[in-house]
């Protein structure tokens, strides 16, 4: 009985359901708190001096260098991804397939492994280095700093663009362009009057998503040595800067605001057509094998130059090093130990919020769902911070101990669990819980034996996403992780920080494997958006 | 619903319980719903017979879904009462949960279980049966609805009418004290809905259950019904067999909702009603009482009524318009005062689309009538 009466506000014991509302409350809060202490802490600091914290002139590079940064990165990768999905899409670029999951390949290899592969292969006595010394090569251009990271965020951030870019050329109806053509447009024209602004809210959305990776990620400006918000936060808190890290902090959320502002702004109104398809595909021509080079170079300097470090290291062996810094197969363990309790708890939390979203939409449940948001909004370095503070002064039975590590995880990863359980209660036909009322089943005996086996496969989708990034997470587990408690990350991080970039290898390549594993949880969470 | 009462049931007018107090299944008594500012159901009281099939019939968003949805208890009412089988069910003080009424639905979309086979989504309702009597009441449905062979399929592999088979079958195997059905034909291609719609009725009368169907569609009101309730706006217009409703409207409403209707105006004088196609014997006008004498009235004329030829003479008016239906077609006369009939003709006649054409009444039946007084601005009904 799927009316449009019952899309219309409930009644009676259809009504927001006590139960439910309070549990979502109670996650929403605890996502949020956190951050209020942040607030908090950073109004303790007094107005005088905050602001003359936030104009000392080093604050106004920390801005300028971050601003740089992300304008160059988005730039970059709009100009790779969306020629990249043209080619793969709409014209005769032999092996479509291979190209495109090749060209989307990247995305899995995490950041700042990407970064600490390209110092070690191109910087100052790096592979490369070494490799052309014989041919009187005495030094390469400078890779740390801006250029370094440009280049590596860069890299690991345009398929975001090329991903959601080419969904919309897919789904795009050609027949539009068919019309252009008849109406006297060449390709070129029809492209910019037809095509641009029917990609153009995609094009924004990838965009949106590679400016805030560039914005929040820690690990790249770090190895890189290039003072971003994330680094100078890091460092500033490293060396009781408290008030600036704190200050730094807000301003890196207030520019994170302001970017998906800009975003909203530029998306425009969505006005698309779904309609018929014809075969129209350009044929590139003499432009065939340029464009086959385009699509290998970009894929080459992204995959092999990482992957060939990775595994010169690993088939070099990890004899030349000292045994305090030898991989143990504990930190592998560790990692799936607190990603393993992470996903439980996303999920626990996730699941009252995400049913309240999508079965009972009101104003209140759509505030809950947009607070378990502000991991989305809030880098991993200032999450990690907030929690420090808050943990030390207001949970300090939990701080420095793995809950509030868990904790920070979860308000991190929770819109991953909101978001793939909220997308699969919507797919419950709300009748079917309505048929099992009928037949003699209680609420919550509807809910068990009809609405959860159905969302079982969202759940457990979105249960193994939180599961895979936690393992990858680095700034909040560098912040808030207990004394002497390593995983995976930790010991890539202090084998970078120590040199050793060779005991980097086994962890790494671990990392590459599950990163792999999640973009393929993401590939089947049909209708998932991709972070 | 036992083996008892699995009879086919003659579907004739003495069937039917005429005594409403002892025999009701169930009773909406006043029963009023709002959406927000919006009036669904206002003040609507509906008794239901044991063993008779109901339909409510009505155009989309005149609260014929809300109103079985208060049945089911998926919906609470605002004001009035619901009774089943003689105890409330839904009242200002009382309300009971869907799952302890004993009502079957069959949704509109089907609502099976996508995670369960078809045998699997008719045993569902049944958790006080053991195994063995619950496999033999679910082989026993299975057999009642046609699917002896498709027990273990799932409800992506069975074809539309199967899958409203399977709807049909889960909802009377907890034997319901009645049985709703949402639009139930809605789903299904136009070729299939009228073969389900006489499966449908042999299931329900060789089950002998008590069941209300819900509808927008009049021709399968009249098929599947042994009453039709017709409701508009969120009011009831007129309930009673289908015949009757269709023969006998109450309102202009009811008239133009079941069929072509046109309205020829006429003066009562005497014996006789003037009009512009002649003369109409008073006795052939269904109930005129007295006091209509020497007033303006509107004669309902379907398009079976009433025939269209070519004349030399003056005529009654000219063909505007032609819609083919199959084997017949309709042609829209416009007459001289201004009026739209309908004049329904085989394939193979021919009445001339320019000049003029005469037009008369021969109805075999007693006709319809309207005080003019009621009349609406637009002469002509369709659905």
């Amino acid at each position: 009985m799927a009316t449009e009466q019952q899309t219309k506000t409930g009644d009676g014991e259809e009504q927001q359901p006590l139960g439910l509302t309070v549990a979502s409350a109670a996650v929403a809060a605890a996502v949020v708190i956190p951050l209020l202490w942040l607030v908090k802490t950073a109004l303790d600091v007094g107005f005088v001096e905050a602001l003359e914290l936030v104009t000392r002139p080093t604050t106004v590079e920390v801005l300028l260098n971050s601003t740089v940064l992300v304008v160059l990165v988005t730039t970059a990768c709009i100009a790779l991804g969306v020629p990249l999905a043209y080619i793969t899409v709409r014209t005769d670029l032999p092996f479509k397939r291979f190209w495109t999951i090749v060209i989307a390949l990247p995305l899995v290899i995490p950041s700042y492994i990407g970064a600490f592969a390209f110092v070690s292969a191109f910087g100052p006595r790096g592979v490369f280095q070494r490799l052309l010394a014989p041919f009187g090569v005495e030094s390469l251009p400078e890779i740390y700093g801006l250029p370094g990271a440009v280049l590596v965020l860069t890299l690991y951030t345009y398929p975001y663009v090329f991903i959601t870019t080419r969904a919309a050329l897919k789904s795009m109806d050609t027949t539009l362009i068919d019309a252009a053509r008849t109406l006297n447009h060449t390709r070129w024209e029809a492209f910019k009057r037809v095509t641009i602004p029917q990609i153009r809210p995609a094009v924004a959305a990838g965009g949106l998503l590679a400016a805030l990776y560039a914005l929040s990620d820690f690990g790249t400006p770090a190895i890189m040595k290039f003072d971003a918000f994330t680094r100078v936060i890091y460092v500033e808190f490293g060396s009781f800067g408290r008030d600036t890290a704190t200050l730094l902090s807000l301003q890196l959320v207030a520019v994170t605001l302001l970017i998906l502002t800009l975003e909203s702004q530029i998306r425009g109104e969505e006005r698309t057509t779904t309609g018929g398809r014809s075969g129209n595909v350009m044929e590139l021509g003499r432009w065939k094998y340029p464009a086959i080079g385009f699509a290998a170079l970009v894929a080459a300097v992204a995959l092999v130059v990482p992957l060939g470090i990775l595994l010169t290291w690993f088939a070099q062996g990890v004899a030349e090093t000292s045994q305090s810094l030898a991989f143990q197969p504990e930190y592998a363990f560790n990692s799936v130990l607190v990603a393993a309790a992470t996903a439980g708890a996303a999920t626990v939390a996730g699941l009252p919020v995400a049913y309240l979203a999508a079965r009972h939409p009101s104003r209140m449940s759509s505030v809950f769902e947009r607070a378990t948001y502000v991991g989305y909004a809030v880098p991993g370095v200032v999450l990690g911070l907030a929690l420090v503070f808050f943990g030390s002064s207001y949970a300090t039975p939990i701080y420095q101990t793995l809950y509030l590590l868990v904790f920070a995880y979860v308000i991190r990863f929770l819109p991953q669990a909101v978001g793939s359980l909220r997308a699969s209660f919507l797919r419950v036909d709300p009748a079917l819980p309505e048929a099992a009322r009928t037949l003699g089943e209680t609420p919550s005996g509807a809910f068990r034996h009809v609405t959860l086996p159905l969302v079982a496969p969202g759940l457990f989708g979105g249960a193994a996403l939180v599961f895979l990034t936690t393992m990858k997470e680095l700034p909040a587990t560098l912040l808030l992780r207990p004394a002497g408690f390593k995983t995976l990350v930790t010991h890539i991080w202090t084998a970078y920080a120590a040199g050793y970039f060779g005991q980097a290898a086994v962890p790494a390549l671990i990392l590459l494997f599950v990163s792999g594993l999640s973009m393929l949880v993401i590939i089947t969470q049909e209708g998932y958006d991709v972070k | 619903m036992s083996n008892s009462t699995l009879s086919t049931a003659e579907r004739s007018p003495e069937n039917q319980p005429t005594n409403a107090e002892t025999d009701s299944v169930l009773e909406l008594d006043g029963v009023s719903k709002a959406y927000g500012a919006e009036t669904v159901i206002d003040d609507l009281s509906i008794s239901v017979e044991d063993g008779e099939i109901l339909t409510l019939l009505g155009p989309s968003g005149c609260g014929k879904t809300t109103t079985l949805r208060l049945i089911a208890g998926l919906d609470h009412p605002d004001g009035g009462e619901v009774r089943l089988n003689g105890s409330v069910v839904s009242s200002s003080e009382a309300f009971v949960a869907p799952e302890e009424r004993g009502v079957g639905v069959v949704f509109q979309e089907f609502a099976l279980f996508p995670h369960l086979t078809a045998a699997e989504n008719i045993a569902f309702g049944l958790k006080e049966l053991d195994d063995a009597e619950r496999d033999a009441r679910v082989r026993e449905l299975l057999d009642l609805v046609g699917l002896e062979t498709q027990g273990a399929s799932y409800p992506d592999e069975l074809s539309g009418g199967q899958q409203q088979r399977v709807a049909l079958a889960r909802s009377l195997a907890p034997e319901p004290s009645i049985l709703l059905l949402d639009e139930p034909f809605s789903n299904l291609d136009v070729d299939l809905r009228v073969k389900m719609r006489e499966e449908v009725r042999r299931i329900l009368k060789e089950a002998g259950v008590t069941a209300i169907s819900v509808t927008h569609d009049q021709e399968e009101a009249m098929s599947i019904s042994d009453r039709v309730a017709v409701m508009n706006d969120g009011d009831l217009e007129q309930i009673g067999e289908p015949e009757q409703v269709f023969q006998h409207p109450e309102s202009r409403f009811v008239a133009g909702f079941l069929g072509y209707a046109g309205f020829l105006p006429g003066r009562i004088s005497g014996d006789r009603i003037e009009t512009e196609l002649g003369s109409v014997e008073r006795d052939q006008l269904h109930g005129l009482a007295p006091e209509y004498d020497e007033t303006d009235i509107d004669i309902l004329v379907r398009p079976d009524d009433v025939s269209a030829h070519a004349c030399d003479g003056p005529g009654h008016g000219e063909v505007v318009g032609k819609r083919y239906l199959g084997p017949t077609i309709l042609y829209e006369v416009e007459l001289d005062g201004g009026d739209n009939l309908l004049c329904m003709h085989n394939h193979d006649e021919t009445v001339p689309t320019d000049g003029r054409v005469e037009v008369t009444l021969d109805a075999g039946h007693e006709l319809a009538w309207f005080p003019r007084e009621q009349r609406p601005e637009t002469g002509l009904y369709s659905d």
